[in-house]
């Protein structure tokens, strides 16, 4: 997965710590000191530490942890709205921590933009000012933002609102204006805190559905912030799991889901549906030998719940796995059902420590 | 001899203290000259004092028995010696500052008693609908000039008017970066808060002392200072509060966009928080009218040059039509800048 020449924003060692002297306790939290400890022992906040992550062009990256966890933090040491206290963040290869205000406000203005959790749409604009903000911003004229701001109005939906105020709409079409005024800005990297989270269940499927036909056509580079599992698998390419400042576990959400590492992330996936987010290309057998005892041809990136349904419960049964019209593994019934059973589960270990 | 000679000696202080003999030179303290006018001559013998009587030590009393303790009436002399010394000094640096505010006061007053009734009241209405935008405000204040040109208190309306036009004026230019900055800079807020205070508490009369004695007191610019400090109190203070009231993640998103801080004051700060501002506009209106009334006793003209005919020549009448001019004023000034402000207000909603 990890392409090395492909990678848009890479994070290193970054540390945050809030409070009067950080770099004194740095040397606490080098020393091995955690969060709670830092906090009673010194009263500072350990954000984050020591957190790496790759990210890759034209992917979504969804980070996802607890409230609190530090993700919000976490996404503004990319643009620098939070200065690190130690560490990398390097954006198309150049370290945007050595960036001047000059060129800080570049980057901001033309390479990446940004999506909030409660919109922060401007509210003395109109719909079409607000999405062309970026461009009149960049100080393009008024006609160039508002064509542009047109454009992504109407790609996200809104043909018609472009002369109300923002507190006329609906939070699911405020936060449509918001990724219009995102995109608007024609930025190579999206940064989006939790963009979904204050939308209705119903509304925010449909907003999870419009970004991800949104990212088959412009193929953003996204890192996207939730706290919600199943929005997490909906969306990520690759899934970074954060808990007190650190990352628990980061990888494909499939393999994540099959191999969690950490106590803290089986409680995490305990309750989802597995049999709709694991897919057949995680459970197959990867082999291009036509086997025997073939009941019918699955794709490989179907859930399980549909081959379950055509199996009709029979595990006894094969698949051949295709791809592309071609073949690429052998689903056996019985390896999918016993990827049903979380890991915690199926461990005797743990089940009785537990 | 007096009652805190015991203290004085048992405290060791009457070498420091010098001679005392009260009532031999300097000036007379009032205590001194009652007692002598009670027949008890300040040199003669004193009764003991009863406890119950026991005077309260103050610099009258104590200088009673100890000369090295300055009277009150000499601490208000030092203060005015003081005062009188930095004076010319002070006045050097605030003239030349202060004389543009002249200047607009004068042609501003002469500007409005030149124009004619004929064209000025339709001016005002004009004014009142572009601000306002409301029939009833501009019936108002149609009614309330016709009203006062027909009693014979037009000009004298029109001379307030034309003080508090600039003033405020003044209070905004000066005011509203005043404002910002404070919003920008917790330092400077917890500074300026106190100071504002202080303004807005100190009894107007107060304002007037040192003024009159820094500037001569037919300067125009003498009540043109002294209502801009009182009134400009508000549009600071809701300035400063507008700006930082404003959304926080409405700036956040101002700054990931990457908005300079200019892109942000203008386009993001001063437009949200001007609801906030133009209410500090509307108190700052309604306190320069309570100013002007009262610095008409330093020869501020207008309504209140009447008020203070009435009360000098106990001509109640004068008096009392003069002040009914002042509050018709006012409610038509507060109507309209109000009207004003819920514009601005629905059209942001
Ligand atoms: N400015 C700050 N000062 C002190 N602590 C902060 C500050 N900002 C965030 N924190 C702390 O950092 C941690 C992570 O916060 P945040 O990034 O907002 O979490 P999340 O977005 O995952 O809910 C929390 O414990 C929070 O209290
Ligand atoms: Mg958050």
């Amino acid at each position: 997965m990890t392409d090395q020449n492909n990678i848009k924003v890479s994070i290193r060692n970054l540390f945050k710590i809030f409070g009067t002297d950080p770099a004194a306790a740095l040397t606490h939290v080098r020393a091995g000191l955690g969060k709670p400890e830092l906090l009673e022992q010194h009263g500072h906040v350990l954000g984050l530490q020591n957190i790496n992550v790759d990210m890759q062009a034209g992917e979504i990256t969804v980070i996802m942890g607890l409230s609190g966890s530090g993700k919000s933090t976490l996404i503004r040491h990319l643009n620098r709205l939070i200065e690190p206290t130690a560490g990398e963040i390097i954006v198309n290869g150049e370290d945007v921590l050595a960036y001047d205000a000059t060129k800080l406000d570049a980057l901001r203005q033309n390479t990446m933009s940004m999506v909030f959790q409660k919109f922060a749409l401007f509210p003395h604009r109109t719909v079409l000012e607000n999405a062309g903000m970026a461009r009149r911003v960049r100080g393009e004229s008024g006609k160039a933002a508002d064509k542009e701001g047109q454009k992504w109005l109407e790609r996200v939906g809104l043909a018609g609102y472009e002369e109300h105020y923002p507190n006329q709409l609906s939070g699911g079409m405020q936060q449509r204006v918001g990724i219009a005024r995102a995109l608007a800005s024609d930025s190579e990297i999206m940064l989006m805190d939790e963009a979904f989270s204050a939308l209705d269940p119903l509304i925010r499927t449909d907003m999870q559905d419009l970004l991800l036909e949104l990212q088959r056509e412009l193929h953003k580079t996204i890192v996207f912030i939730t706290h919600d599992l199943d929005e997490a698998l909906k969306l990520a390419d690759h899934l970074v799991i954060l808990k007190d400042g650190a990352i628990v576990q980061q990888g494909e959400p499939q393999e994540i889901l099959l191999q969690p590492n950490d106590p803290y992330i089986m409680d995490f996936i305990a309750d989802i549906n597995r049999a709709r987010v694991l897919r057949v290309r995680s459970v197959m057998e990867v082999t291009t030998d036509p086997g025997t005892n073939i009941a019918g041809d699955v794709d490989a990136n179907s859930n399980l719940e549909r081959v379950i349904a055509m199996s009709e419960g029979d595990t006894n049964l094969n698949y051949r796995v295709m791809e592309n019209g071609q073949q690429v593994g052998l689903l056996h019934m019985r390896d999918l059902v016993r990827a049903l059973v979380p890991v915690e589960a199926s461990d005797p270990a743990r089940r009785m420590a537990s | 001899m007096a009652f805190y000679d015991g203290l004085i000696e048992t405290l060791g202080l009457t070498d420091w203290c010098g001679e005392a003999d009260a009532g031999g030179g300097g000036p007379l303290t009032m205590a001194e000259l009652l007692a002598r006018a009670n027949g008890g001559g300040a040199d003669g013998e004193d009764p003991a004092t009863p406890l119950m009587d026991t005077p309260f030590p103050s610099l009258d009393t104590l200088h009673q028995s100890c000369e090295a303790i300055p009277r009150t009436r000499d601490v208000t002399e030092m203060v005015e010696q003081g005062f009188l010394g930095i004076k010319d000094g002070l006045r050097l640096v605030l003239d030349p500052l202060t004389e543009p505010l002249g200047w607009l006061l004068d042609a501003s007053l002469s500007g409005f008693e030149a124009t004619p009734w004929f064209i000025m009241i339709p001016l005002l209405m004009a004014l009142t609908w572009f601000a306002a935008r409301s029939v009833s405000v501009l019936a108002l204040v149609t009614f309330s000039f016709l009203f006062m040109a027909m009693i014979n208190h037009y000009d004298e309306a029109i001379q307030t008017l034309s003080i508090i036009f600039v003033c405020t004026i003044f209070c905004v230019v000066l005011g509203v970066p005043i404002g910002i900055a404070m919003s920008k800079s917790n330092t400077l807020q917890r500074i300026s808060i106190p100071i504002l205070d202080m303004l807005q508490t100190l009894p107007t009369f107060v304002y007037l002392i040192p003024l009159i004695f820094l500037f001569s007191v037919t300067e125009s610019k003498l009540y043109g200072i002294a209502i801009i400090l009182y009134a400009i109190v508000p549009v600071i203070r809701l300035t400063d509060l507008g700006i930082r009231l404003v959304d926080k993640d409405v700036i956040e998103a101002a700054d990931a966009f990457g908005m300079s801080n200019w892109q942000k004051l203008t386009g993001v700060q001063i437009p949200l928080a001007l609801p906030n501002i133009m209410a500090g506009i509307n108190q700052t209106i309604m306190m320069s009218l309570a100013m002007v009334v009262i610095a008409s006793l330093v020869s501020a003209p207008g309504l209140g040059r009447l008020v203070l005919r009435g009360i000098n020549n106990l001509e109640l009448g004068v008096g009392l039509v003069a002040g009914f001019c002042i509050v018709l004023l006012a409610v038509l000034l507060d109507r309209a800048t109000k009207a004003a402000l819920g514009r601005i207000n629905s059209s942001e909603q």
